[in-house]
């Protein structure tokens, strides 16, 4: 029964975002991300790829450097341009790209 | 119960298929042509993500060249780091992503009837039409600088034939000799460009021909990352950089054949003259109504609609995007935003708001970077930086910092270039 109400909360969840169309989608705003850290966040070069990690690394990860807890070179800059919401709808995206 | 679980199972399958929009299969445009004009950073994009949000919506793609060099890191070709075919690249991987790339210059389009014209009589017909042909030049706005000019003092500001030109030139300078460059007043294509390319030059002087100088004559007042580049330029290249501003730097006429710049108060020869001219968007959307008095073409910044033709969409340098800059990482960008758009748009839903980003690395030396960034929403229509986001490398950040910052830059190169072009 749990699993029967988390699923239906999850479909009423996506529904409704999907109907709301005011913010930009995951998969758009994580095409930011594509431009430096590859296409679905993985790169074979320099830069560390975020495909496929874990949503919850990530998202800790990010919300670091937007509170400058961890220093970086730009993405302490770039994460200030994002709301948290934002920030986990990116976590949460790039966790699928496995 | 049996309900909402089978939405379940639609949306997730979703999810994985069409995620961009949230969709499923059956809301596809099947059959909904997008033609886009301009191979480079916003169509190329443009063109893959279209074909991976809707993959049955058909996309063509109009470029003329059969190869793309790119812009970005030409100036390292210029310094002798990397060379031409490093930045050269081939639009297979986009033909075997479904995209249909007709290499032929567009002529011109017919908004009304909604196709382009293409040589031979023929045309493509679009339900949406996206618009990324870069620059053109100002041939002849300043005297004395027109394309026959430009091949005795290149601008190398298409990068191509123009770049092993300058690159040539460079070589063949004896040691002692001065280059000379001139970088457009604003709005221009890659603001940080003449900066990193003054920077490869020095290094290339410095490693082989340590006697000669830059004369650098610039109309504006300023230029992007400007503490940062001429506090590096004093540690790494003592010197041999001369850069004069405003009315010193401002070039009235240009005599190609004796590679000279005339200045309201000083003709100055160089043994190598780099002049970049002055810009706007290229002939082919000016033509077709696209652009405004400026020269440059005018969007909704909610998604990148001309507001001056329906069906139409531009992005990239040709677009008035600010206060994003005229980029590849702006037109690349913009190609995402425009392909979430369209395809909304085509499957008849609603277009969310644009959330976007730039960055610009710079070299300095091929070992020591710099950037400045910004992330821009929609408030009241238009695109403005987000405050407290974005800005320069810091001032103070030591070696370890500035090498970090040019391995991303090779790193940035490597993913945007494959975005298009793998």
């Amino acid at each position: 029964m749990p699993r029967i109400a988390l699923l239906f909360f999850t479909a009423t969840l996506l529904v409704s975002s999907q109907l709301q169309a005011a913010g930009p989608s995951a998969s758009v705003l994580a095409g930011t991300c594509a431009t430096c850290h590859g296409i679905d966040g993985k790169n074979a070069g320099s830069i560390p790829t975020i495909g496929g990690m874990d949503m919850q690394h990530l998202k800790e990860a990010l919300l670091a450097f937007k509170s400058d807890e961890r220093k970086g070179t730009i993405m302490n800059r770039i994460t200030k341009g994002y709301t948290d919401k934002e920030i986990d709808a990116v976590a949460r995206f790039l966790a699928t790209r496995k | 119960m049996t309900l909402s679980r089978r939405r379940f199972t639609t949306l997730t399958g979703a999810a994985v298929v069409a995620p961009a929009i949230g969709l499923g299969r059956s809301a596809s445009a099947a059959g909904a042509r997008v033609v886009i004009i301009g191979g480079g950073f916003g169509g190329a994009t443009a063109a893959r993500y279209i074909k991976r949000w809707d993959p049955a919506i058909e996309v063509t793609l109009i470029e003329p060249a059969t190869t793309f060099v790119t812009c970005p890191f030409s100036n390292l070709v210029l310094g002798g780091v990397k060379k031409i075919g490093d930045i050269t690249h081939s639009y297979d991987g986009l033909v075997g992503l479904g995209v249909k790339v007709i290499h032929a210059r567009a002529e011109s389009i017919n908004t009304e009837k909604k196709w382009v014209h293409l040589p031979n009589e023929q045309i493509a017909k679009y339900d949406r039409l996206i618009v990324s042909p870069g620059i053109d030049f100002r041939w002849g706005e300043i005297e004395g600088y027109d394309e026959a000019a430009s091949r005795l003092a290149p601008h190398a500001w298409k990068a191509g034939v123009q770049t092993v030109l300058l690159r040539e030139q460079l070589q063949a300078m004896p040691d002692g000799g001065t280059f000379v460059i001139s970088p457009p007043g604003n709005p221009f294509r890659c603001p940080p460009g003449p900066a990193e390319r003054i920077s490869m030059v020095a290094h290339y002087f410095k490693t082989s021909k340590p006697k000669s100088k830059i004369l650098v004559l610039d109309p504006k007042g300023g230029f992007s990352k400007e503490g940062l580049f001429t506090a590096a330029w004093k540690e790494l290249y003592p010197g041999m950089i001369d850069y004069r501003k405003t009315e010193d730097g401002k070039v009235v006429r240009v005599d190609a054949e004796n590679r000279t710049l005339h200045t309201e108060f000083d003709a100055i020869k160089g043994d190598v003259v780099n002049f970049i001219p002055p810009q706007y968007a290229a002939a082919i959307a000016r033509d077709a109504g696209l652009a405004d008095a400026s020269g440059w073409c005018p969007v909704d910044q909610k998604d990148f609609s001309s507001t001056l033709a329906k069906n139409v969409y531009v992005i990239g340098d040709a677009s008035v995007a600010s206060p994003m800059p005229k980029s590849g990482f702006s037109a690349n960008n913009q190609g995402k935003v425009v392909a979430a758009a369209v395809v909304s748009n085509l499957q008849g839903r609603e277009v969310a708001d644009p959330k976007l980003a730039n960055t610009c690395y710079s070299f300095v030396a091929p070992d020591y970077g710099i950037s400045v960034s910004a992330v821009y929403r929609l408030a009241n229509g238009k695109l403005e930086a987000v405050d407290g986001a974005g800005g320069l490398s810091p001032k103070e950040a030591g070696m370890r910092q500035r090498q970090l910052e040019a391995s991303y830059a090779e790193g940035w190169y490597r993913s945007i270039t494959d975005e298009m072009f793998a």
